[in-house]
């Protein structure tokens, strides 16, 4: 697919989203600009912003600013911060706190209308320290995917909460709905979606036995950063098997408004899935 | 050997050193994860208990990855010292910590003592320790080591000055330098963990370091953290670095996921004191952290503070200039919330110490831990009480490339200032003709990066 194909997926699946999905199912509103006399601190451009009372050279302190993000000229007040700087931290960890730590809502998948089914963890401190528990299915959620999907789809896609619910909140369903336009555009079946509620990456090699999919593709929230909540992933793997290599997994990172836009990425995901199904391959196997 | 006890009317049995090693540990998600943490509490007094009544002998004789199969059990049976060895194995573990703690043990006799330990008695008196304990003992030994400026003296504190970068952008790289200059951090040493693990751009980095400090005739000494391959390589082609570093496991296997054995570890140190650019003899650096062996399936079934200390064993054969470990870096599967990060950068950093290295942490938590800046603002704390070798510092503990936060630069001065240490000797002289200290506080110029800037 060359250049100008894809921008036509992307206009196409745009054009589909404004009217079937207004409003799209949690998509994160705009920010408001906040009034006058308010200003909202995390929106402040770190990089544009100097802190040190009379600096020896200012021009060159933001020249140097401008190339990283790292908070520097921050200024001090004896040994410790400013207040702003020390409040604009704790904002920051706050955005990624809560991207970990809340669950993905049971109304952003009820709005979405996708099967729920859950791994063998039981509640997010679980499913935090027992990695190995969010990989695997207990036989009754195996069999309600069984029941619920159609079996041995070209392609399998299904949604996990990662490490981020406000990733798969932002930008989960739009990634999907271009990637499902993307593949109908190359003439590729896909199976039925669904949310696999504490779920790692790994998961998809039991999801992969049941249903037999070609291809099992996952879109899951990333580790967040400061200030980055809303990075998604997506791994895809040629007929996953429990205990096969990490080197067969292909995965795309960075999915989100600042990195890959979700619409972008669901597009070029489309495309390797394409590849792997031509080539029979995935992860290292797979030739660029 | 006793294996069994009984306490509050239940008998406990043991079926192996090991397994009583493991049980006696503080809660730690890790040992769970792996299927090795006592079930209940009271099960992990009575596995303390157990170990309290081990003789040195007993866990010299059962090391906790057999002799014939790992590197790492070898080189640390063969490199005890035999005599003193014999001095103490008939202590029990409960003997020999209150011996570690009794006012009239002396630094001195310790660190002699310390020639004649495996990881394995370092790691079960650790077990036996409170936080306080711990602290105590830590407090009481001091180890130096002399890459360009001595590490270690009592009375200072230590910063590793960490510029990481998203893209190794070099004047990103720079500005983050010279803001932790400009607060005082970076007398441990200035080393960045590079993105790009290619010859050439470490290369550009060491580079740019040795500029920075030639120029500005900074006391100091550097790194860059990319695999030691890399920085061999580097090193051969003409880059100018003072340290030679590698992330380090506690048992072979652990280290061949690492991309390393003890023959290449010793190669490099001979490389650093042929082509290196430091005074040495210290120029090795090390970072471990518990829950690695696990993470890669390395472990032999053996609890995280036991493969710890055994990295320690591993560490010492080489010299290191210093040794840290990343105590939150690994994530909540390992170490889940404060109290376990906070206890487990305790037994880390006595450990370290009493295993004879030049020991640091790097105070940190990942953004899934139950964990935050105030926890590892306590950490630090405690960690400057037990006369801690040094800590890491990015701008305001914000380290945008491996996505954790640790201390910032402004914690260097604060911890200085309440704990009443002061940066190493030389670097000290350097802040105060600067204008960056005055007196052993911030001075006016202190926070102003643009200082190394001028046009």
């Amino acid at each position: 697919m060359n250049t100008d194909d894809i921008k036509k997926v992307i206009e196409e699946v745009m054009k589909g989203m404004r009217v079937a999905d207004a409003p799209s199912i949690g998509k994160a509103p705009e920010p408001p600009a906040p009034p006058e006399e308010m200003r909202d601190l995390a929106a402040l451009d770190i990089r544009q912003t100097l802190h040190v009372p009379d600096p020896v050279n200012r021009d060159a302190y933001l020249k140097y600013k401008s190339a990283t993000v790292a908070r520097v000229g921050i200024g001090r007040t004896g040994s410790r911060y400013l207040t702003d700087a020390y409040l604009r931290f704790r904002a920051d960890h706050a955005v990624a706190q809560d991207a970990v730590f809340r669950d993905v809502s049971e109304e952003f998948v009820r709005q979405w209308g996708i099967l729920e089914v859950q791994t063998l963890c039981e509640d997010k401190v679980q499913y935090l320290t027992r990695p190995d528990l969010g990989r695997m299915l207990n036989s009754e959620n195996a069999e309600k995917i069984k029941q619920h999907c159609q079996q041995k789809p070209a392609v399998q896609i299904y949604i996990a909460d990662g490490l981020s619910s406000t990733a798969v909140e932002t930008n989960a369903k739009d990634t999907f709905l271009a990637l499902v336009q993307g593949l109908e555009g190359h003439n590729v079946k896909v199976g039925t979606p669904f949310f696999l509620r504490f779920g790692r990456v790994p998961s998809m090699d039991a999801v992969s036995e049941i249903l037999q999919p070609e291809v099992t593709v996952v879109l899951l929230g990333e580790r967040p950063g400061l200030a980055t909540g809303e990075s998604l992933s997506c791994y895809m793997a040629y007929h996953a098997t429990v205990g096969m290599p990490e080197a067969r997994r292909t995965v795309i990172s960075n999915i989100h408004k600042g990195g890959t836009p979700a619409v972008e990425a669901g597009a070029h995901i489309a495309d390797v899935v394409k590849k792997m199904l031509e080539q029979k391959a995935s992860g290292l196997d797979l030739k660029k | 050997m006793r294996l069994k006890t009984q306490l509050s009317g239940q008998t406990y049995q043991f079926k192996d050193v090991n397994e009583v090693m493991a049980k006696a540990n503080e809660e730690k998600s890790g040992d769970r994860l792996a299927g090795l943490a006592a079930s209940t509490v009271i099960e992990m007094v009575a596995a303390k208990e157990v170990l309290s009544n081990l003789t040195l002998g007993d866990l010299r004789n059962n090391p906790a990855i057999p002799y014939e199969i790992d590197e790492v059990t070898r080189l640390n049976q063969d490199g005890v010292n035999e005599k003193i060895y014999g001095e103490i194995k008939n202590q029990t573990v409960a003997e020999f910590r209150e011996w570690l703690l009794d006012f009239r043990t002396s630094e001195a006799e310790i660190v002699r003592i310390s020639r004649g330990l495996t990881s394995e008695m370092v790691a079960a008196v650790a077990k036996l320790m409170s936080n306080l304990d711990l602290i105590t003992c830590a407090s009481k030994i001091h180890v130096t080591a002399k890459c360009n400026t001595t590490i270690g003296e009592p009375g200072v504190l230590a910063f590793r000055l960490q510029p990481n970068h998203t893209t190794d952008d070099l004047d990103g790289i720079r500005i983050s330098t010279f803001e932790g200059l400009s607060y005082g951090v970076g007398d441990a040493v200035i080393g960045l963990n590079p993105v790009i693990d290619t010859v050439s751009s470490v290369s550009n980095i060491m580079n740019m370091f040795h500029e920075i400090k030639e120029t500005f005739q900074i006391p100091t000494q550097t790194c860059v953290l990319a695999h030691v391959t890399t920085q061999m390589e580097a090193v051969r082609s003409g880059a100018a670095v003072d340290m030679i570093f590698q992330s380090i496991a506690g048992s072979e296997k652990g280290n061949k996921a690492f991309g390393l054995d003890a023959a290449l570890m010793a190669e490099a140190r001979d490389l650093m004191l042929k082509e290196g650019t430091a005074a040495g003899p210290n120029v090795m650096y090390f970072e471990t952290g518990q829950g690695s062996e696990l993470s890669s399936d390395s472990h032999h079934g053996v609890d995280q503070l036991t493969m710890e200390a055994r990295c320690y064993g591993f560490a010492r054969l080489f010299d290191p200039f210093i040794v840290n470990t990343v105590v939150g870096f690994i994530g909540p599967e390992y170490l889940f919330d404060n109290k376990q990060v906070i206890r487990a950068g305790l037994e880390d950093h006595f450990m370290g110490k009493l295993s004879g290295i030049s020991m640091g942490v790097d105070a940190c938590y990942t953004n899934h831990m139950k964990a935050d800046q105030n926890d590892i603002e306590n950490l630090s704390v405690l960690l400057g009480v037990a006369g801690c070798n040094y800590l890491i510092c990015v701008p305001q503990g914000d380290d945008i490339m491996l996505n954790y936060q640790c201390l910032g630069y402004h914690e260097a001065a604060t911890l200085r200032g309440l704990l009443n240490k002061r940066p190493i000797p030389a670097f000290d002289e350097w802040l105060g003709r600067m204008g960056i200290s005055e007196n052993g506080r911030l001075g006016k110029q202190a926070g102003d990066a643009s200082m190394f800037l001028r046009s």
